[in-house]
């Protein structure tokens, strides 16, 4: 034989596991703690990008922004799923791996549970004051009597010839599985919710109303197993928003509080209510959540084309640009002006003051001196009837804007105007008159049938956990020596958190060695 | 008194916590430097404890505890096993000169002081803009170094914990400087969607949660300075013992408050979870801490890999804390910064 052949003939043979040994191993491995721990770790890294880069689920218009600035970044982005981290395939296996694996521990754990719950305490060993808690004294008690005295102190006992055993604190390791099991509530609960629950976001004008169903919605959000007619189908009425602002000293401005007085009908028919919505208190029907979320203002414009129509009348809801003096910018267009449609940038100053260089700002987030401001004004196609999908808040696309004719221009812009004040368009192309203010809300409904459910399994879960955290499994053994001599020893089956127990042993030793009268 | 009246001495009273706390950090550095040095374990003792062992090292504490406890039972008790065999612990820091132990008692004295007028600022402070003075940066960072000192403190009063004195205070007074000089805003009322009782459930939770894991997140970084051998700091164990104990108390809390958060988003902007920055670093810092809870009953990874975790945990919550209202904007940006 060769040397080659010889060490050949003496590597160990490769161990052919077959296809359940290799299952077998793998769900070993999938439920160590130490998988556990590595999955919990990736879990808190891989939810660090969902901080960091913009989430299309919260915030689209960043998103957007970064494709604008950094193609080749976003695109890269989005190969990874970063831009929806918490729906994300990869986000995903990581937490279904970890939930896989926390099913896989609990299983066995429960049933190991099950069986010491129903097995006594061991024996008690031999000599006691080897154990971490010993104590000795002289007295007449007897081991039956040790035995009751325990009981009573809410021990497990086990008696035996002149020994007790007695163990408590069952109840830590029922916590502990609790909270586990509470943490799979969560996960189901969550995932529930987003399959039948819904969003919706909504922009409501004073003196408008709202309809709860899909086509109302600026921007619904459906679970994959929504339908339209699963909407509960209230309607209300927006009458007015009332803001309050605090006036005087370094938080002058600042908004203290938002009331929307709603006119409610909960159902096609029924009666209406009335309701404040306000920040922190959201209006609830029938497990339909309304939440009261921004607001801003809605100038009323008055438009009359070059014929002496009106071609437009109504509130038009302004973009907030500035929030501490919401100072906020607007875009009025009025596709159907004859001979040529008309196009307005304006910006809508809610407390106009003039300042020293001639310009206008505003001073104030209430409505106390309305003025608006006009930065453009265009005729021409606006690209309306395009069919490509328009912002409202935008005029229209670069391209457009630029073969538009500009009727205002820089230095001959005409000065804000105050409500009831009109402008003449050049050329005769008609008029543009500030009728009023009004304000704007945006609402959001939610519909979350998950959040019950996620609220109790939640709760379980904290009470579990401190169950858990907070209890000591602990024996105390009892022998009475011939002689009248008591040994008493005690242990923690727990690591950590053990402080406490000697200052519980001492107790206990002290209920033990007291005479039959002093028993508490 | 005036609202602005109140205001200013709830500025006064947090320079004079500043200035206590200094002193006692002082205090306690003196003890701690010329007190006696400790071996990194105590011999006899078990190292990272088998579980039937741990308590062992507990009751190493006061190591006459269970004498003295039966002792009013008649004195009954004789012998008290490996207990006093063992002996020595982290106990006192000071026991070689009664100089240094003066110095330590000045210390926890000074150290009540500052935590006294700590207490007051928030008081005042609360009074002054009449509600809860936890609306902002600047207030939070005030009730979490009042809370990192409370857990000391009340530490303390059960077991010596000295050695932890320096660390804590010059921890709080950092936390209280920083404050002052970048998170300072004057008194004033809290925008709508803080207007509401779950301040009081939600920020207080996070407010003790985050006080107790400060006091552990010291304890993990004194574990990691501590060479091996002699050292005047106490020994790994009972640094790495204090981290856990304040973890275990801290981990419901946190959870808690957590929740408290989601059922708070639930009312004010209509869903319990929506992975905003805030929520998302909260959520990383209590599966960070979930991590330390495994690590430290994970074979391989007790002690100093189990150490590791909890501090990167504990720069989480600091993130969360600070980086997050700083650097990230979202829906909370309430911060005032
Ligand atoms: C969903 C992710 C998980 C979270 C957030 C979590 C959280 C926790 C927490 C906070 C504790 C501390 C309670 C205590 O020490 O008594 C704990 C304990 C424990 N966990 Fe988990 N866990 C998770 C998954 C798992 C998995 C997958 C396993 C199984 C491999 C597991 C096994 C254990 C065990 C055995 C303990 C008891 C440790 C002890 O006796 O102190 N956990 N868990």
């Amino acid at each position: 034989m060769s040397v080659q052949e010889l060490e050949k003939e003496q590597a160990p043979k490769h161990v052919q596991l077959g296809l359940t040994g290799w299952l077998r191993w793998a769900w070993r491995t999938l439920t160590s703690m130490k998988t556990a721990l590595i999955l919990l770790f990736l879990l808190a890294l891989g939810s660090v990008p969902g901080s960091l880069v913009p989430q299309r689920g919260v915030d689209p218009d960043k998103v957007a922004l970064l494709y604008q600035q950094n193609p080749t970044l976003a695109e890269w982005y989005d190969r990874f799923q970063l831009f929806e981290v918490f729906s994300s395939t990869w986000y995903a296996a990581v937490y279904l791996l970890l939930f896989t694996s926390l099913i896989g521990c609990i299983i066995p754990r429960t049933a190991t549970y099950l069986r010491e719950l129903r097995r006594k305490p061991p024996a008690a060993p031999k000599n006691l004051s080897r154990l971490p808690h010993f104590a000795s004294f002289e007295s007449g008690l007897t081991a039956s009597e040790a035995a009751w005295r325990l009981r009573k102190r809410r021990f497990r006992v086990v008696t035996g010839d002149g020994w007790v055993s007695a163990e408590k604190g069952y109840l830590r390791e029922t916590g502990n599985l609790l909270f586990h099991i509470a943490l799979l509530g969560i996960l189901f609960s969550v995932g529930f919710g987003s399959l039948y629950g819904y969003r919706g976001n909504v922009l409501v004008v004073e003196g408008d109303g709202f309809a709860n169903t899909v086509a109302a919605y600026d921007r619904f959000i459906p679970g994959n197993q929504v339908s339209a007619e699963s909407l509960e189908p209230f309607s209300f009425q927006l009458s007015d928003l009332k803001v309050a602002y605090q006036l005087t000293g370094e938080k002058r401005g600042q908004a203290l509080d938002y009331t929307a007085r709603l006119k409610v009908n909960d159902h096609p028919g029924s009666p209406a209510r009335d309701y404040d919505l306000k920040v922190n208190s959201p209006l609830e029907v029938d497990g339909t959540q309304l939440y009261l979320i921004g607001n801003g203002y809605a100038p009323v414009f008055k438009i009359t084309d070059g014929k002496g129509q009106v071609a437009y009348e109504g509130p038009v809801p302004c973009l907030i640009e500035d929030k501490a003096t919401m100072t906020s910018g607007c875009v009025v267009k009025v596709p159907d002006a004859q001979p040529s449609q008309l196009g307005f940038l304006l910006r809508f100053l809610p407390t106009s003051v003039p300042l020293t260089d001639g310009t206008y700002a505003s001073a104030f987030p209430a409505d106390v001196n309305p003025q608006v401001e006009i930065l453009g004004a265009f005729s021409g196609d606006l690209g309306v009837n395009s069919g490509k999908p328009q912002s409202v808040y935008t005029l229209a696309e670069p391209e457009v804007l630029r073969k538009l004719k500009r009727l205002f221009m820089g230095s001959n812009t005409p000065k804000p105007l105050a409500v009831g004040q009109s402008v003449d368009l050049p050329d005769g192309l008609g008029k543009l008159e500030f009728t009023g203010v009004k304000k704007w809300i945006t609402l959001q409904t939610s519909y979350d049938p998950g959040r019950m459910p996620a609220l109790v399994a939640a709760g379980t879960a904290v009470i579990a956990i401190m169950l858990s955290l907070l209890i000591r499994r602990r024996r105390v053994f009892v022998r009475v020596k011939e002689g009248g001599t008591v040994d008493v020893g005690g242990l923690t089956r727990t690591e950590g958190n053990v402080a406490g127990f000697h200052e519980e042993f001492a107790e206990i030793v002290k209920v033990l060695s007291a005479g039959d009268k002093d028993v508490r | 008194m005036s609202a602005e009246q109140l205001a200013g001495l709830s500025d006064l009273f947090v320079v004079a916590a500043v200035l206590l706390y200094v002193f006692a950090m002082v205090g306690f550095a003196i003890e701690l430097a010329f007190g006696r040095a400790r071996p990194d374990r105590i011999a006899g003792r078990p190292s990272d404890g088998v579980a039937e062992s741990a308590d062992q090292q507990v009751t190493v504490k006061e190591p006459v505890a269970v004498g003295a406890g039966a002792g009013s039972a008649g004195d009954v008790v004789t012998a008290a096993g490996p207990l006093v065999a063992s002996g020595g612990g982290p106990v006192d820091p000071s026991e070689p000169g009664t100089g240094t132990a003066m110095a330590g008692k000045v210390a926890l004295g000074l150290a009540w002081l500052g935590w006294a007028a700590n207490l007051a600022a928030i008081v005042s402070r609360g009074l002054a803009v009449e509600r809860w003075p936890w609306g902002n940066m600047y207030e939070f960072v005030v009730a979490i170094s009042f809370a990192a000192v409370t857990a000391f403190l009340f530490t303390q009063l059960r077991h010596s914990v000295r050695f932890l004195g320096p660390f804590v205070m010059v921890t709080a007074a950092l936390g209280l400087g920083l404050a002052v000089k970048v998170f300072y805003t004057s008194a004033g009322p809290v925008v709508p969607a803080l207007d509401s009782y779950w301040i009081a459930i939600h920020v207080t939770a996070a407010i003790i949660a985050s006080g107790l894991l400060t006091l552990a997140g010291v304890a993990g970084i004194l574990y990691l300075v501590r060479g091996d051998g002699m050292s005047r700091l106490p020994s790994r164990d009972d640094l790495e013992r204090v981290a856990h104990r304040a973890i275990v108390f801290a981990f419901p809390v946190w959870t808690f408050a957590v929740i408290a958060g989601a059922l708070w988003a639930d009312r004010a902007w209509g869903r319990y979870w929506g992975w905003d920055p805030k929520e998302i670093w909260s959520f990383i810092t209590w599966v960070a801490y979930a991590a330390y809870l495994h690590a430290r009953v994970t074979a391989g990874w007790r002690g100093r890999a189990a150490t590791i975790v909890q501090l990167l945990a504990f720069g989480c919550l600091l993130f969360n804390l600070i980086g997050v209202n700083v650097f990230i904007s979202g829906l909370h940006s309430y911060a005032d910064v």
